[in-house]
């Protein structure tokens, strides 16, 4: 994926402590940026796998791999292809629901196949998943009605068809 | 067996017998172990020294140096050592203590998270929690230091883990998923690389530091004779090919020298040999002109293409990619672009002033020392003054504070020097800045008896800044080191012999008389402030 030079890279680490600290702190160190980073333990208990969304051009993007991959604990980069990966976030979303609204928000949630997860007289709970753009798509059809909150995983991904990350080879390894 | 005996079974394991430390409270227990062990530790007076020291060893020795210091002030002291060796891709293992396990994390007496503070600038770092994973840390340590790009790693010992008590056991081999350094050069590469500097007409050979580090002066030595091609090399490459050699050009960059500059800017295809192109060298004086073909060779993936784009790069261990490639290089005839920069290269003269001219202290110096001498350079123009005028004889070595420019490395590197290797003449060039930002270790070099001669130039400046200083306001401040010390005098305290030198005719008498002195020596060279860098 590489609109507007953002890229998602999926990232093997070892799942030991301070690795995320260290991934974390190559961003900012060497002034790359991110918009968000998720991570989560694999099939295998002892490695985790991070997907991050970078913004960058090709040679900001190339110093990331590498980079990354200098890292002792990072086992494998690679970067997820818009067309070939499915892409998920999901986001739990407080709007304001009174009587009169809460009917019309339900029909929306409906709409986008998403599930209210709690009920309040002044609120209502919407648990939603879907790629950035549904996402982005929904709280633009909530705004009118008031969010009070809203809080995102960051986007995860996995590449389609039956290729895993494993049989990729690691950078710089020959071919 | 207990932990800290099993840590130090481990170092002798990895062949270390010497390093270099300081104790405090929650190393105690390494230090009960060593004292029992038949290692070597030398007591520095401050953990700084302890990291430059094991630098300066490592170096010489080819092995990785190991340091060691306890929890909180004691780690954040190696923190300038530790980043000095990252920069300069030097491998150490560094062994830290720490507080209690059980007190991490609740800003205890001595306590420092040296695991996150020195994150950026290791190469890997461990923070012990079980004990029973020791064997295994510290086989990946000196794995990890030691193998692609050396860099320092750093093991954090909590208080307890030192004292637990754990079966010994010590893995013969290393299994990390995330790291299998490339050794072997791409032999698709290597073609395409060997058909550029055939098609080019004025091909360049710039040797960077990953030379001296990879050990592999005689396979380039054969691949430039071999080739025809002439030889630059960067400040850390300096000794990696012989400057009384034919095919010898000279040092690059912004304090190299202007004809070997000027003779990157005239090639046509350059082959970096582990330069990683930095600022202050390639990449920062703009003489890659853009048509430039570059071919690159690292160990490390990640410098290539990070400074300059790269047409041909080769990932791998440098005397392997040199041997391969020294198999099929064809001879070239580069006689007329060999004729050009010899016509190019300008003789060094040196005049005499009102005190000391530094550089031809050097050129003096450089004369009188053996053909296996090494220099240590500190920071500052005393480093360029050094590696302008020491010549890089084979079989001689200079090394310096490249990538982080620390000054007060040289005295300590210069210790661990002469204790890698006693029989070779040592010499460390500092100023009168450098010198007393690690004057304390005379005292570990009189206590250990360091035969080592020491060069100071003073011109009671912080010399390079106030040059900056002058070029950039035209104006100077906050240089002057004001009341600086009677240095003889102070070596003297220490039971060190020296001479003050103030004038040119006086150096050659004052050389002979410290390298003919058994045990360590000063040279006091006093210095006009106003005398320039090149």
């Amino acid at each position: 994926m590489s609109v507007n030079n953002r890229h998602v890279l999926s990232v093997l680490v070892e799942n030991q402590a301070g690795v995320l600290s260290r991934v974390s702190g190559l961003f900012s160190r060497r002034g790359y940026n991110i918009d968000s980073l998720s991570v989560g333990v694999t099939e295998d208990p002892a490695i985790s796998r991070m997907t991050i969304v970078v913004r960058g051009d090709s040679y900001i993007l190339e110093q990331i791999k590498k980079q990354l991959n200098k890292l002792i604990d990072v086992i494998k980069v690679i970067e997820l292809d818009k067309d070939r990966s499915v892409f998920r976030e999901l986001m739990l979303i407080k709007v304001n629901a009174r009587e009169n609204t809460r009917a019309s928000i339900i029909e929306i949630v409906d709409i986008f196949r998403a599930s209210v997860v709690d009920v309040s007289s002044e609120t209502l709970t919407v648990e939603m998943t879907g790629d950035e753009d549904k996402i982005e798509a929904f709280i633009d059809l909530m705004k009118p009605y008031g969010i009070r909150e809203i809080v995102r995983t960051g986007l995860t991904a996995l590449e389609r068809g039956s290729k895993e990350i494993q049989s990729y080879k690691k950078y710089g390894e020959e071919d | 067996m207990k932990a800290a005996e099993a840590i130090v079974k481990f170092l002798v394991e990895e062949g270390v017998d010497t390093v270099f430390g300081y104790p405090g409270g929650y190393i105690v227990h390494v230090y009960e172990a060593l004292r029992k062990s038949d290692i070597r530790h030398i007591l520095v007076r401050q953990e700084s020294a302890a990291a430059h020291s094991a630098n300066g060893y490592a170096r010489v020795s080819g092995k990785t140096g190991v340091c060691i210091a306890t929890s909180g002030p004691g780690a954040t002291n190696l923190i300038t050592g530790v980043a000095t060796a990252y920069m300069d891709s030097i491998p150490l293992v560094v062994l830290t203590g720490q507080v209690p396990s059980s007190m991490i994390g609740r800003d205890v007496f001595q306590e420092a998270d040296i695991k996150g503070a020195t994150e950026s600038f290791t190469k890997h770092n461990y923070l012990v929690r079980d004990a029973k994973d020791l064997p295994r840390i510290f086989r990946e340590a000196f794995h990890i230091a030691s193998t692609g790009r050396p860099g320092p790693v750093l093991i954090d010992l909590p208080h307890d883990i030192q004292a637990a008590d754990i079966p010994y056991s010590y893995p013969e081999t290393v299994h990390i998923s995330g790291y299998k350094p490339t050794v072997k050069g791409h032999e698709g590469q290597i073609k395409r690389a060997l058909k550029a500097i055939a098609e080019s007409e004025r091909p360049l050979i710039l040797a960077g530091g990953g030379v001296n580090l990879a050990r592999a002066h005689t396979e380039l030595l054969y691949f430039s004779e071999k080739s025809g091609i002439p030889v630059v090399h960067t400040l850390m490459g300096k000794g990696a090919f012989p400057s009384n050699h034919p095919h010898y050009v000279g040092m690059i960059g912004t304090h190299g020298f202007s004809y070997a500059n000027e003779a990157v800017s005239m090639a046509d295809l350059v082959v970096f040999i582990g330069a990683r192109i930095a600022d202050r060298t390639a990449g920062g004086t703009q003489i890659l002109p853009e048509n430039m073909r570059i071919v690159h060779i690292d160990v490390d993936p990640a410098e290539i293409g990070k400074i300059v784009g790269t047409n041909i790069p080769i990932v791998g261990d440098l005397r392997v990619i040199l041997k391969q490639m020294n198999e099929k290089i064809k001879k070239k005839d580069t006689s007329a672009w060999l004729e050009t920069l010899r016509a190019m290269k300008t003789e060094e003269t040196y005049e005499t002033g009102r005190l000391v001219n530094p550089k031809k202290a050097i050129r003096i110096l450089s004369g009188k020392l053996s053909d296996t001498a090494i220099m240590v350079a500190d920071v500052g123009q005393n480093q360029f003054w050094a590696a302008r005028h020491f010549e890089d004889l084979p079989g001689r070595k200079f090394m310096a504070s490249g990538g982080m420019g620390t000054m007060g490395y040289g005295i300590p590197a210069a210790v661990g020097a002469k204790i890698a290797a006693p029989d070779r003449q040592v010499v460390a060039v500092c100023g009168d800045g450098g010198f007393q930002m690690s004057m304390f270790e005379l005292g570990t070099i009189a206590a250990n008896e360091i035969d080592l001669k020491i060069v100071l130039f003073n011109n009671s400046h912080l010399g390079m800044v106030r040059e900056i200083q002058n070029r950039v306001f035209g104006q100077n401040s906050h240089t002057a080191l004001d009341k600086n010390p009677d240095f003889v005098m102070l070596a003297k305290a220490y039971g060190i012999s020296g001479v003050r030198v103030e004038k040119d005719e006086d150096l050659k008498s004052a050389f002979d008389q410290a390298l003919s002195h058994k045990g360590p020596f000063l040279v006091e060279c006093v210095v006009d402030p106003d005398e320039s860098t090149l």
